[in-house]
């Protein structure tokens, strides 16, 4: 009894000792942090800028200051009542979503074919898929252009999504995490009776989930952000994305940049609930805890 | 009836064959062991047997029906890993259920199963967790679980035991035993630990290089092996290797009394002496090996002494209590029974009996 009693004392006695806060910083942490504080800064400076000029008139927007003279939300009531931004909002976000979600199944789909199978040019296959990720988005748009004009796709959401449907970079991020999961988890499954596209699916899947995450988070962003390939395949205002459409108020000569930034603050929304839903699943070591311990 | 029958199998990646023609009958309910020394084709005779590998030759039959075309879930066999492989995003319940989700059984069925399978194992208050919030040990016997909920006709178990501590290995090593006496299906184990073998076979499949070199039951294989490999790899530690030449009905070593061998050996001929630790042991009768000891290792009831001989270094066992110091000279014998006779050149058994 009394030992136990002086036991705990003890213990409680080295969680203090170990929580104690540190009194006094290294130069070596010291000049981390400032190193940290810089890159910090230099990352919401333009978020703080875009917040500042949508609360701005438009004699403001060219004064730097940081903190406007005469504080307003008259640009938010103006995007949001303008009904064109709802349609284009409402493009982004179903384009963005189908993107993401083809990306997740097929990026998968391919990615495990060509790590957990053996078939006769596998290794060309692979290096085929690879290649494509060298050359640019630039010189793709012209081929895609005479593509959905050849088909008709032009100025519809198939013309806007189908380059983004599959891409290699996902392909190839699913591959190289498939090569985690351990054969003997496939095997197991084969053995328990499912069938290959089963195996991949219920088996193979949720034990890549912070890859399919970072997949899922990184799609979305790209094709939400997606500006020149939209630009291009689409010409009515209709069918516009939120980046092609914001970019569009105001004309050539007099742009309204208080607006297009007050629009870029309300579409960065949707990219942070992305963000926060797919980050939980984004914990490492889940593959790990089912092998030997 | 036979439940397993391999009948020459082989097997070749691109162009090195790894098995060269594996031939075995398992009777039914029998406790098969393999064993060998790493990359002799242990896992790969199973992953045949299981039906993960494509046989290049041979057959495999289970339960009266040749088996080479069909998949891993028609060939009633179920089969534990070296890992586990038991799916982390899956709870204890569902892990174990996971072998009956292609079953035709009704759900009732299944679910008595399953608990019957986790009352077995002692996991009932288990079955919500997931695995990492289980032991080593507790996450083996959920594979295990995995196995058994199908009833398999053949349960293939490949190095179940080699991921944990020496302490939890040799209780899991009973529990297997237990568990076979209870369910009696037919078990084939892969191990590359002798004593698991002897102490869970009933026979005992021992392997090199692609080749079987001896079936038996553990104490034949103990006491008679067919070859030197056997010989050394089986019992610790390893048998003793005497090399000698025959001359008229003698083997003659390097020094000390001729042995007088109570087998046909041509005049001339060189063979090797085995003799086990166990049974060398200092002074008694007819010593025929004279050396210094050279290193001793205390075991409690015994002492094993290394021995420098004209021979070669031998070990032997000597008294716990009383054993020779370092230095000293000691006179090695053995019971004539207890040698071991094989051909220097193909190391087969020259003993009659073997
Ligand atoms: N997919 C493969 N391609 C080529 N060679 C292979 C392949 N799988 C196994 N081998 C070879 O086959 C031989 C036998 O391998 P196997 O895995 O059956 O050995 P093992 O007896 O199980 O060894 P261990 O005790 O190390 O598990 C090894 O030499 C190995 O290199
Ligand atoms: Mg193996």
């Amino acid at each position: 009894m009394g030992s136990a009693v002086a036991q705990i004392r003890a213990s409680s006695k080295t969680l203090l000792a170990s929580g104690r806060p540190r009194t006094s910083a290294s130069t070596g942490q010291v000049i981390r942090w400032l190193i940290l504080f810089i890159g910090g800064v230099l990352m919401v400076m333009p978020i703080a800028y875009m917040i500042s000029t949508s609360l701005k008139w438009p004699h403001e927007i060219y004064n730097l200051a940081l903190v406007p003279n005469e504080p307003h939300l008259e640009n938010y009531t103006y995007v949001l009542e303008d009904g064109r931004f709802y349609g284009w909002f409402v493009n982004s976000l179903v384009i963005a979503t189908i993107t993401t979600i083809s990306n997740i199944l097929f990026d998968s789909l391919v990615g495990y074919t060509l790590c957990k199978f053996r078939f006769p040019g596998r290794y060309i296959v692979f290096i085929a898929i690879l290649s494509t990720l060298m050359i640019p988005t630039e010189m793709l748009v012209i081929p895609w252009y005479l593509m959905s004009q050849a088909f008709g796709w032009l100025d519809s959401y198939w013309g806007i999504m189908f380059p983004g449907l599959m891409t290699a970079f996902g392909t190839f991020l699913m591959k190289q995490f498939f090569e985690t999961v351990p054969d003997d988890f496939i095997e197991a499954a084969r053995i328990d009776g499912l069938n290959e596209l089963a195996i991949w699916w219920t088996v193979a899947m949720p034990l890549v989930r912070p890859a399919l995450a970072a997949l899922a988070i990184f799609v979305f962003l790209g094709n939400w952000t997606a500006f020149i390939w939209p630009l291009i395949v689409t010409n009515s205002v209709d069918m516009y994305t939120l980046p092609v459409g914001l970019s569009s108020f105001g004309d050539e000569a007099d742009v309204q940049w208080e607006l297009i930034m007050t629009g870029a603050a309300i579409s960065t929304i949707p990219t942070l609930v992305v963000f926060l839903i797919f980050q939980r699943f984004i914990i490492r070591g889940v593959v790990m805890a089912g092998l030997k311990g | 009836m036979a439940s397993l029958v391999l009948r020459n199998l082989v097997k070749t990646y691109d162009k090195t064959t790894v098995l060269h023609g594996i031939s075995l009958e398992v009777e039914d309910g029998e406790f098969i062991v393999f064993v060998g020394p790493s990359g002799c084709g242990k896992s790969t005779t199973l992953r045949l047997i299981a039906g993960l590998e494509e046989t290049t030759a041979g057959e495999v039959e289970i339960e009266g029906r040749v088996v080479n075309h069909l998949k891993p879930k028609e060939r009633n066999i179920a089969m534990v890993f070296q890992n586990y492989a038991i799916y982390p995003h899956m709870t204890v319940r569902k892990n174990i259920g996971f072998g009956l989700r292609t079953s035709n059984l009704t759900k009732a069925e299944k679910m008595a199963r399953l608990e019957d399978v986790a009352s077995v194992l002692e996991m009932t208050e288990l079955l919500d967790r997931k695995p990492s919030q289980l032991s080593g040990g507790q996450r083996q016997r959920v594979a295990i679980g995995r196995a058994m909920v199908r009833d398999p006709a053949v349960f293939l178990f490949d190095e179940p035991l080699s991921n944990l501590d020496a302490q939890l290995r040799t209780q899991m090593r009973l529990e297997i035993k237990k568990l076979h006496q209870r369910v009696g299906n037919t078990i084939i184990f892969v191990t590359h630990d002798q004593v698991e073998a002897m102490t869970l076979a009933d026979r005992i499949v021992i392997m090199k290089d692609g080749h079987i070199l001896q079936v038996g039951k553990p104490s034949d294989v103990y006491h008679r092996p067919a070859n030197t490999f056997v010989a050394g790899f089986i019992g610790a530690p390893s048998m003793n290797m005497l090399q000698c030449t025959v001359d008229g009905g003698l083997a003659r070593l390097a020094s000390g009394p001729d042995i007088q061998l109570d087998i046909d050996v041509s005049q001339g001929r060189s063979v090797i002496l085995g003799v086990r630790p166990d049974d060398l042991h200092p002074s008694g009768d007819n010593p025929f090996l004279k050396g210094t000891v050279t290193v001793r290792e205390p075991l409690g009831p015994d002492t094993l002494i290394y021995v420098d001989t004209p021979s070669g270094e031998v070990i032997a066992k000597a008294d716990g209590q009383h054993p020779p110091d370092i230095g000293e000279t000691v006179q090695l014998s053995a019971s004539r029974s207890r040698l071991h006779v094989f051909d220097a050149e193909t190391g087969m058994s020259l003993d009659s009996n073997a």
